[in-house]
């Protein structure tokens, strides 16, 4: 009797919803598998569906928003032992999860605890809400491969942004599965959007992009590109998250910040009159 | 344009034969931001007007008062003495102009008549059971022709409110075509008292009914309720006369009537009509203050402006 | 014809000194060069002071007294006594509100009546407001314990010179930063005046210094290594060059840049309320405004009777002489500026608009525009996405809601946009999908220091006023 021969998986991108494999056709060799290696165009692409995706997800009502990343937690749970399967460790995923469901939480409450009613000294209503910025680009930490990812995707887009995610370079089966956990959380095609390959030839096109609206460079480690980076980002004034530190512990609370530094306040005025 | 002026000339004729058309042409008048409008007039309130202007002002606002006496004690002696100073509001400067009316009660109208006879003076009389207007129309009609009769040249009618904020503007139309026939020759101003209609929407609706029911000019308040003529009403009512003129080509004049006693405070007003309707209405035949401690603060800031010295009511009549 | 005699403010309230030096750890000093440039009335010409020019020498002598007054007085005050210097401050420009919006609207060219109504009321109010935020630091939802940054830099333009600063300033002190501040090369001397009013307040040397100077001395300031937070108010393309000069370092970036804001009238707005607002929209400030309702969108079924009443209205605007208390539109700020509001509205000409101005006589001297509209415009017109900075107004239609917020959004910009309807749940609808940071519904151009205010896309980010607005000056 003959051992049975494993089915491999293939190692995908996720733009829009769906798995394709870089336009360019490369793929590079990373953790005993076959990754795809992304190319400007894929990075275009992303955009395009990001962009795509934004009225549809921003319009959705944020209970509902809340709900769709608690099922996200709901799914990762279910495949935790796949995850650790991919090296990654039992606590970690733990983490991940939680991470979800801490966010997931902020979906309706946030707005309340930045934003409200202004008392101007005038006969006017005035308030001020937040709204997503639309769409970001995100450089995901190396490590921890898996609750790097979600820190960084979760607070991005539990506010109604979509994002453009160049996953970790090194370890990026984790961020592949995540994309299927996604893919069946009933999250809407192109919220999420992931390019697996090198930071140094996806980030800068989608710092330059003049359709992206943010760009998160927590994942860059290298000081002159994280700079680089920057001033590309200048052209259409993008909102920046800057790199982590090095030692940035990302198993404490991580408290506003990434959800506020990807968000817009508006502001609206109203006479209030009979 | 004058195609579209001339179809809407027409059109407006028509109004008053349906109350369905009344309603619908009033309530698709745009609406006045209470806020925004009251911003206006306060802004317009600003305005510095200083010396040869200011002299100018003075003088154009005397003519333009209606020199008013509505009490229960009005008495035959009262309404002499009141009527003398329209002719001659300051007796020691012959280059003081007379005022635009002396306004009273019907019964006081022949005393009054007495008086200015052969001035170009007007005599106005309120009427329709002023100030509430809680009469039946014949008792109101009667009241107009006896004051007509009398001599009055110019009627103040009051405007049923009650039948407005009700919505039924149709009746409160017809009193005021009723009215006009009953003035004959005799100008109508029409008394909307504003203070009542709680909304500057319903100033506007009511001014546009005023007018289209034939009133020669639209007054803001009879003076007896506790809101009289503020700015921003008169605002309101000056848009609705300025555009009512696009619309049909006639002019009607505005009448603010309480609350106005200083110089300051009627000159703001003629700022906002200067500003507002244009010199068109800068005349006594198109702009009236309802008004009687007014006149004495003018001649008081007409005399300091010539003399330099800031005077006192001690050397002003007080009837 | 009623006729309104000159009724102008008198200018010896303000005494201006012949010449400034630089203010730097709490005194007037020679810059290190002694290079020094004019202040201009720009409704006259007259030169009104000469005005040191700051280095990069200077810069780094201001940017350390702010250093050491951050870390020996001003960081470790407690909240409740710099509250009480910025109160002081307040309160001694409410006493002083004559002297500063006559010196703003000789130097600036703006309207006594919006520099004594407007912009003066507005500093004042909104050291006031940030003041009592110094001491509750805990409670504006930043965690128990948000500290300042450091040292501000900041550079403000020449539009609203005293408001700007007070945008800046009292933030920024409140939450226990000290600050190096630019004020524009052409608005100067109202930001001198506050520099005596911080020695009147006896605020400790060094928490506010104000370097003058051109470009060349804000780029030293932006650049300099000293320095924890830059904040920065002015054109698009300036705030570009400061993003990218700011990359990599560890200076915390706020922007509010300019804009190209739609004011949108549907067919039932309250008509007159609505020209209101679009003329306070467009000729406020003479339109140096980056928040100007300067493009105008009439629903077509209702843009003849809008541009007419908007006709009638231009022509009572008075322009002239910007101390008279009648005058709504004061001069063009600089001989520069008026070049490029010509050089645009001659485009405007060009592509086929068409212009008009009421009748207006400009005077000789100073510089002047009249207030202008240009109808038949599109959105592919320079004059429909150039921000002009001046009084011109580009009036373009829309058939539908849907067709006024994509004309609306349709610009890199996303400052402000105004939304003029009787009916309340459009308004929302609108509010929702307009990317602007501020949205004014049936009024436009109001202020206050509880309300945040900054844009959207290229309009800059951060937010100035109310509780947001100190997030910009705490390490959160």
């Amino acid at each position: 009797m003959s051992e049975r021969v494993a089915v491999r998986k293939t190692y995908k991108l996720f733009i829009g919803g769906k798995f394709p494999r870089s336009e360019s056709g490369r793929s590079y060799l990373v953790q005993d598998a076959n990754v795809s290696l992304a190319s400007r165009k894929d990075a275009r692409d992303a955009v395009v569906a990001a962009r795509a995706a934004v009225k549809g997800w921003a319009g959705a009502t944020a209970y509902n928003r809340g709900q769709i990343l608690y099922r996200a937690a709901e799914m990762l749970e279910g495949r935790r032992e796949q995850f650790v399967a991919l090296g990654v460790p039992g606590d970690e995923v733990d983490a991940a999860v939680d991470r979800w469901v801490w966010y997931a939480g902020w979906s309706d409450k946030l707005a309340q605890v930045y934003g409200g009613a202004n008392p101007v000294a005038g006969p006017y209503f005035n308030l001020s809400a937040p709204e997503p910025t639309g769409v970001v680009a995100v450089v995901a930490p190396e490590r921890p491969a898996l609750l790097g990812l979600v820190s960084v995707i979760a607070p991005a887009i539990v506010t109604g942004n979509t994002v453009v995610v160049a996953t970790s370079p090194t370890e990026p089966l984790a961020a592949v599965t995540l994309a299927e956990v996604l893919a069946t959380s009933d999250l809407p095609g192109g919220v999420v959007n992931l390019l697996t390959g090198r930071i140094t030839e996806t980030a800068p096109t989608l710092a330059a992009h003049m359709d992206v609206n943010a760009i998160d460079l927590t994942g860059v480690t290298d000081a002159e590109l994280a700079a680089d980076l920057e001033v590309k980002a200048a052209a259409n004034l993008k909102r920046v998250l800057r790199p982590a530190p090095a030692d940035h512990d990302w198993f404490a609370d991580p408290g506003l910040g990434r959800m506020t530094t990807l968000l817009e306040t508006k502001t609206v005025w109203h006479p209030k009159g009979v | 344009m004058t195609a579209t002026a001339t179809s809407a000339r027409s059109d407006l004729s028509e109004l008053g034969r349906s109350e369905t058309a009344l309603r619908t042409f009033l309530h698709g008048l745009p609406g006045v931001d209470q806020v925004g409008a009251e911003q206006r007039a306060a802004q317009l309130g600003t305005r510095s007007i200083k010396t040869t202007a200011k002299a100018e002002a003075i003088d154009l606002a005397i003519r333009m008062v209606d020199l008013t006496t509505l009490e229960g004690a009005d008495t035959p002696g009262k309404v002499r003495a009141l009527a003398t100073k329209a002719l001659r509001p300051d007796p020691a400067d012959p280059s003081c102009p007379h005022v635009g009316a002396v306004c009273v009660y019907p019964a006081m109208v022949p005393y009054v008549a007495e008086v200015l006879r052969g001035s170009a003076v007007h005599l106005a009389s309120v009427a329709t059971a002023f100030p509430s207007g809680q009469a039946p129309l014949e008792v109101k009609l009667a009241d107009t022709r006896a004051a007509v009769e009398a001599g009055a040249d110019e009627i103040d009618m009051v405007i049923n409110r009650g039948a407005f904020l009700a919505g039924r503007y149709s009746e409160v139309y017809d009193e005021i075509v009723a009215t006009k026939e009953a003035c004959g020759d005799a100008h109508l101003k029409v008394i909307l008292e504003t203070g009542e209609l709680a909304t500057y929407d319903n100033v506007r609706r009511a001014s546009w009914l005023a007018m289209l029911a034939g009133g020669d000019f639209i007054k803001t308040s009879t003076g007896k309720v506790p809101v009289a003529a503020t700015p921003p009403v008169t605002l309101v009512m000056l848009e609705a006369v300025r555009d009512f003129r696009a619309a049909t080509g006639r002019q009607v004049g505005v009448k603010p009537a309480g609350g106005i006693r200083t110089t300051k405070d009627a000159i703001k007003y003629l700022v906002m009509v200067n500003e507002t309707v244009g010199p068109d209405w800068l005349d006594p035949d198109w702009f009236r203050f309802g008004a009687s401690s007014l006149l004495n603060d003018l001649l008081m800031q007409r005399t300091k402006l010539t003399t330099g010295v800031y005077s006192g009511p001690d050397y002003f009549t007080l009837d | 014809m009623f006729e309104y005699a000159p009724a102008p403010e008198s200018r010896s309230v303000v005494d201006i000194k012949p010449a400034y030096g630089l203010f730097v750890d709490g005194t007037f000093v020679d810059p290190v060069d002694g290079g020094s440039f004019k202040s201009i009335n720009p409704a006259s010409e007259e030169v009104l002071a000469e005005i040191a020019e700051g280095g990069a020498q200077d810069v780094d002598r201001a940017v350390r007294a702010a250093r050491t007054a951050y870390e020996k007085v001003w960081g470790p005050m407690p909240g409740r006594d710099r509250a009480k210097y910025l109160f002081r401050i307040a309160r001694i420009i409410q006493e002083r509100s004559r002297e500063l919006a006559v010196l703003e609207s000789l130097d600036n060219g703006k309207p006594i009546k919006e520099s004594r109504d407007v912009d003066i009321p507005l500093v004042a109010a909104h050291f006031f407001y940030y003041a009592g935020w110094a001491d509750k630091l805990p409670y504006a939802g930043f965690g128990p314990d948000p500290k300042p940054l450091g040292v501000a830099a900041q550079v403000i333009p020449w539009n609203f010179p005293l408001l700007m600063l007070a945008w800046k300033i009292a933030p920024a002190l409140a939450a226990g930063n000290t600050v190096v501040l630019k004020p524009a090369e052409t608005t100067p001397l109202t930001a001198l005046l506050f520099a005596e009013i911080c020695q009147q307040a006896d605020l400790p040397a060094g928490v506010v210094n104000i370097v003058t100077g051109a470009g060349e001395t804000g780029r030293a300031l932006v650049e300099h290594p000293g320095v924890d937070k830059v904040a920065f108010t002015g054109s698009t393309e300036v705030g570009r060059a400061i993003a990218r000069a700011v990359a990599g370092t560890r200076k915390k970036l706020t922007l509010e840049l300019g804009g190209k804001a739609a004011n949108i009238v549907f067919d039932d707005a309250p008509i007159d309320q609505a020209v209101e607002g679009i003329v306070n929209g467009i000729f406020f400030n003479q339109g140096h405004v980056c928040c100007a309702g300067s493009r105008l969108l009439i629903q077509e079924s209702v843009a003849d009777r809008v541009l007419e009443s908007l006709k009638r209205r231009m022509a009572q605007l008075r322009v002239g002489d910007p101390l008279d208390k009648n005058t709504d539109i004061g001069a063009i700020n600089s001989a520069a500026q008026l070049a490029r509001i010509r050089e645009l509205s001659d485009a405007g000409s060009a592509e086929g608009a068409e212009r008009w101005s009421p009748p207006c006589e400009l005077p000789e001297r100073g510089f002047w525009f009249a207030p202008t509209i240009f109808t038949g415009v599109t959105q592919a017109h320079r004059i429909a996405r150039e921000e002009i900075f001046g009084p011109v107004l580009s009036v373009l239609t829309f058939r539908t809601p849907a067709e006024a917020v994509e004309k609306a959004n349709n610009t890199p910009y996303g400052l402000s946009a105004g939304i003029w309807t009787d009916k309340g749940s459009r308004i929302l609808w609108m509010a929702d999908r307009l990317r602007a940071g501020v949205v004014w519904a049936n009024t436009f151009n109001k202020f206050d220091p509880t309300s945040p205010f900054g844009g959207y896309k290229e309009s800059g980010y951060g937010r100035e006023g109310g509780r947001h607005g100190l997030e910009a000056y705490l390490n959160v």
